[in-house]
């Protein structure tokens, strides 16, 4: 296969996921899984006590819903990612509400870089997260999250 | 629960300290969670094929734990607006026993027109920084 990341996919913008629903047991289990022991997390009169119409989602569980997005790209083999080469870089959220139980929530995905420096790659992917409109598709007006994603992908060795 | 208010903080405070502790079954119950089963974070062999010393933790499960210092401090999780970090150096969990992970969270800038404060965490495991540049933008009322 292609073992290096082709820069072609740089600007690359895929078309909306179909909706992710988001429910009340995985946000649970989310923040169990995270030590996330806020009431908000657990107990629906807890979240309603401060305002949210359902249990609120941990700061990072969005990365649940970005990763299967982030797979049509770098699972795709012409992209030319090794992914047995593949260390995170960073991860960046930006909750432009927070997520909460009973969100159905559609994912834009961009490739907004592929770069490359003496044979190690770095691609940086962004996901928009929007709720999901009537007909399955991205609802503009209520843009829920970012999630920005680098990764680094290591040469080949030469063993 | 008392919410700490943006007058009263001052770039420097120390608003919370914390040590985690990262054992296997936290990564087996993260790989569940969210759906991230690379070997790496279970399988010794293949980690150590791999040129690592051992099995790792998800970088976002040890991102996404220490997290809970600034939602407990600022009472409402919600209340975090962004939250980022670079993953400098993998942490490696032991077949028996923990990986002890130590927290400090610090106000790292406010800003008083936006009503929200920058909270900078420092995350070592061993003495070593595991994240670098670890920032949690909060709310406040």
């Amino acid at each position: 296969m292609a073992s290096t990341p082709d820069p072609a996919y740089a600007g690359r913008e895929y078309p909306a996921t179909g909706p992710y629903a988001v429910g009340r047991e995985k946000i649970r289990e989310f923040a169990s899984a995270v030590g996330a022991s806020h009431p908000a997390h657990h107990d629906t009169v807890a979240a309603r006590g401060l305002g949210y119409p359902d249990l609120v989602a941990p700061p990072t569980f969005a990365v649940v819903i970005a990763q299967r997005a982030e797979s049509q790209y770098v699972a795709d083999p012409a992209a030319g990612i090794d992914f047995s080469r593949v260390v995170h870089a960073d991860e960046g959220f930006t909750h432009h509400r927070p997520i909460v139980a009973g969100d159905e929530l559609v994912t834009v995905l961009h490739v907004d870089s592929v770069t490359q420096r003496a044979g190690i790659s770095m691609i940086s992917t962004r996901c928009e997260l929007y709720a999901a409109g009537p007909d399955g598709e991205a609802d503009t007006d209520d843009h829920v999250a970012t999630v920005t994603s680098s990764l680094v992908v290591r040469p080949e060795e030469s063993a | 629960m008392t919410r700490p208010v943006l007058e009263e903080l001052t770039v420097g405070d120390v608003v919370a300290t914390r040590t985690v502790q990262i054992d296997r079954a936290t990564l087996v119950r993260y790989a569940g969670a969210s759906g991230d089963f690379n070997p790496i974070h279970w399988d010794e062999r293949f980690a150590r094929e791999v040129g690592l010393p051992d099995v790792i933790a998800h970088g976002m499960c040890t991102m996404g734990t220490v997290v809970d210092v600034v939602t407990d401090w600022v009472g409402d999780p919600g209340a975090v607006v962004r939250y980022g970090t670079r993953f400098t150096k993998p942490v490696p969990v032991p077949a028996r026993g923990a990986a002890s992970v130590e927290v400090t969270a610090t106000v790292g800038a406010l800003d008083v027109e936006a009503r929200t404060a920058r909270i900078d965490l420092a995350v070592t495991h061993d003495g070593a920084k595991v994240l670098g540049r670890t920032q949690a933008v909060v709310r406040l009322g």
